[in-house]
């Protein structure tokens, strides 16, 4: 099965990620299915990462946690955070099918982005699940 | 799962390697990072042990122009063929688009063959996902070892055991020497194309 998002879509998606995140201090956000697939990427123009690689763990690095939290007998956990010196990690699940990665500084306070993120996700399941309905 | 961005007009495709463990995968993608390099504008990511067994995946991602005005983006997967690891194996076949089932051609490995694609059927079928509907073809690796003088199954034998009820297209191939890498690369990626456009363009 494929799926398709168009240019409004796309376009909406990446007004809310521009407003919400990249607008307030967030460096590099993109958000991706969990085949690995990059559906969009922004970032404040600082620096490049390999997107693509990034995508891919990122995908295997939450299914790998998800199948942990089945385990101990969770249902799942629907938000990670990898703390680094200088940059942090952040992702939220959107759906069943897709997860939104933050890469942010020191300079914003893990308490702030969660409540940024968190009021992105809501508007971006609204797009998402749409979309994957009328795709089931 | 292709994931078709009608605004950039790229399209994402995923491929996995899958196969026995020691079956020559992540040499495959090895020889296609060397041969593409210039090609390839990113490292290929390894997530190994430290036996250099593949631990989680590799992957490599790769462009292959324009088809239809549309930017094709390949990203090949292998999966770790230790029987061990299928819970990795699992999570790496989901949004699976094509399959390439690389056997081991060693007379000894071939139960090995036999479980690694049953183990691959019950996996896609998770998915609700067959061989009988999926773009994949079979690569029956490692055959310059005959010079060697080392046993390996015919290819009539192998075609009996894998894949006598699929006629999926197969090669003959030494992923070390790179024989037949290439055309098994290619032959997949123009399946998984072509059931692609059937869906969208």
């Amino acid at each position: 099965m494929s799926y398709a998002l168009d240019q409004k879509q796309l376009d909406r998606i990446e007004e809310i990620l521009k407003t919400d995140l990249i607008d307030n201090g967030v460096r590099c956000v993109f958000l991706i299915d969990m085949a690995g697939n990059i559906i969009t990427n922004l970032d404040n123009g600082e620096k490049q990462h390999d997107i693509y690689s990034l995508a891919a763990l990122a995908a295997g690095n939450f299914g790998a946690v998800s199948a942990m939290a089945k385990i101990i007998g969770e249902s799942e956990f629907s938000l990670l955070f990898h703390k680094g010196k200088k940059e942090n990690i952040h992702f939220n699940k959107i759906s069943a099918e897709f997860l939104l990665i933050t890469i942010f500084g020191n300079d914003i306070s893990l308490g702030f982005l969660r409540l940024k993120v968190s009021e992105s996700v809501e508007q971006l399941k609204r797009i998402m699940e749409s979309l994957m309905s009328a795709h089931a | 799962m292709a994931f078709v961005n009608l605004k950039s007009k790229v399209i994402q495709v995923k491929i996995v390697y899958y196969g026995p463990g020691r079956g020559g995968k992540t040499t495959n993608l090895e020889y296609i990072y060397q041969k593409f390099r210039q090609r390839i504008n990113s490292e290929m990511v390894t997530v190994k042990t430290h036996g250099d067994r593949t631990l989680f995946f590799d992957f490599l991602p790769f462009d292959i122009g324009l088809i239809n005005g549309y930017n094709i983006k390949i990203q090949l997967y292998t999966v770790p063929g230790q029987v061990k690891y299928n819970a990795t194996r699992r999570l790496v076949l989901r949004g699976v688009d094509g399959v390439v089932f690389v056997a081991d051609a060693m007379t000894v490995r071939r139960e090995k063959n036999i479980q690694s694609l049953e183990n691959l059927q019950e996996n896609l079928t998770s998915y609700k996902k067959g061989l009988n509907t999926l773009p994949w073809v079979l690569q029956y690796n490692k055959i310059d070892l005959r010079e060697q003088g080392i046993p390996l199954l015919p290819v009539d034998v192998l075609e009996g055991d894998l894949n006598r009820e699929f006629h999926a297209p197969h090669f003959p191939a030494s992923a070390v020497k790179g024989t037949n890498v290439v055309a098994t690369l290619k032959k997949i990626i123009s399946m998984t194309i072509a059931s692609i456009k059937k869906e969208f363009l």
